[in-house]
């Protein structure tokens, strides 16, 4: 019987921790892309992206994230790709991801007051000088704090993925409590490590808040 | 190669559906009105609690925040045990969501708390009423009001969230769902009704909780003083 101690433990989760943030920063860059190209849709007023969009958001807004890793581990599969657990977690979490990011942006830009569209406009600036040089500068500032904040989300998000078999930090921890039969120790731990990768940036879209809040 | 979807070999276990769509409504529902009721008395707390008693709630919302709410139901059904504390699938569940639910309510509740006029709260003390009433009966309806709207979305992220239930055999609508596809090897197209399932269930929850915030929860309280 080969005994574990407490730093066998945190060794090998923290070793599982770099996939939990290799995979939120997948899901985050790449559902930023995504979002920002839905969002540009959406202001551009492409024939069909206002309803388009908005189902998509409320597709996955509305819809459990386990369903959606299912679905995506599951559908892959069905239509001949061959899936692994990487695949279907990154594709899953990236376009869950650009819902909630294209939605939260959406606001942002939307709170930027109708008159500066119509005093770029009126300088003869096209659309995208118009979004480029008045409306987005000015949105990105609003849009720190949420996008931040929602960072949050998307590692936290991540921790299902171990459910279709991607071995991040939540996997890591039940493989290691299958080894050890030790359950507390290991969740609180598992536990701790997310908090530890949370809570800096959490406090962080706080005082960025705080701050935005204090400029205006 | 041709994919074909058979959504009648799912949908022909609609009593299963049916019982997993149930329990999600049930632990939904009690977990929505702890949950609240949780948010409420710590959001009390932290505006006017000692400030033992607020570093404490603050400590609570923090951690429950800055955890994903799976780790949170496997440290519960799995880890207490080990303090010889040992639950079944569906208090596991329903406990983890109410906890949750709490720290996210928690400061959903105190944000409107602290927007409240100081002018209400000193009109109702010079009305002679005591603390509590001032709180419950003043300060507390107009919050809920003001916050209603993110408060169901909580709780509708929350019951969202329940589908990891089914993992520690809570037979939800996920866990059906799961079950469906281990019988007839359907998995995307249980998925997907399941999804649809959620889906609906999410906008009913929705327009439901409008509906009920203004009738019963903030709407007739102020006018029985």
């Amino acid at each position: 019987m080969v005994e574990f101690s407490l730093w066998d433990i945190l060794r090998n989760l923290l070793l599982a921790l770099r996939w939990t943030v290799v995979l939120s920063l997948i899901a985050f860059i790449g559902g930023g892309l995504v979002g920002l190209a839905l969002l540009l849709a959406r202001i551009a007023k492409l024939p069909g992206a206002e309803r388009g969009v908005g189902g998509y958001v409320q597709l996955f807004q509305g819809t459990p994230l386990l369903m959606q890793l299912f679905l995506a581990y599951f559908g892959l599969a069905l239509f001949g790709f061959k899936v692994s657990a990487w695949a279907a977690a990154s594709l899953a979490l990236t376009l869950y991801t650009s819902a909630f990011l294209s939605e939260i942006w959406r606001g942002c830009v939307n709170a930027i007051p109708r008159g500066q569209w119509e005093a770029s406009a009126s300088l003869a600036l096209s659309f995208t000088e118009q979004l480029r040089h008045i409306i987005l500068p000015q949105a990105m500032r609003i849009a720190i704090a949420p996008t931040v904040g929602f960072l949050v989300q998307v590692i936290k998000g991540t921790a299902l993925a171990s459910v279709i078999g991607f071995i991040e930090l939540t996997k890591a921890g039940t493989m290691i409590t299958n080894a050890t039969f030790r359950p507390f120790t290991v969740y609180a731990c598992v536990a701790l490590l997310y908090f530890t990768l949370c809570f800096p940036i959490s406090a962080w879209s706080h005082s960025l808040e705080r701050k935005l809040r204090r400029e205006r | 190669m041709t994919v074909t979807l058979d959504f009648i070999a799912v949908l022909i276990d609609w009593p299963f559906l049916l019982k997993g769509l149930a329990m999600t409504a049930a632990l939904t529902a009690v977990s929505a009105i702890v949950g609240v009721a949780v948010g409420v008395a710590c959001a009390w707390a932290r505006a006017y609690g000692s400030l033992p008693l607020r570093s404490v709630v603050a400590s609570y919302v923090e951690l429950i925040r800055n955890t994903p709410f799976i780790v949170q139901l496997f440290f519960i059904f799995f880890g207490l045990p080990g303090l010889g504390v040992r639950l079944t699938p569906e208090l596991a569940s329903f406990l983890a969501m109410v906890i949750n639910l709490g720290a996210y309510a928690t400061e959903i509740v105190r944000a409107g708390v602290e927007n409240t006029p100081r002018g209400q709260i000193e009109a109702a003390q010079s009305l002679a009423l005591s603390r509590s009433q001032v709180f419950l009966r003043v300060v507390l309806p107009p919050s809920l009001q003001r916050v209603w709207p993110a408060l169901v979305s909580q709780i509708i992220i929350v019951m969202l969230g329940s589908a990891v239930c089914g993992q520690i055999a809570t037979q939800e609508l996920s866990y059906y769902a799961n079950l469906i596809q281990s019988r007839n090897f359907r998995a995307f197209e249980a998925y997907i009704v399941a999804t649809f399932i959620y889906l609906g269930f999410a906008i009913f929850l929705r327009h439901l909780l409008n509906w009920i915030g203004p009738r019963f929860i903030f709407g007739a309280a102020p006018r029985r003083v």
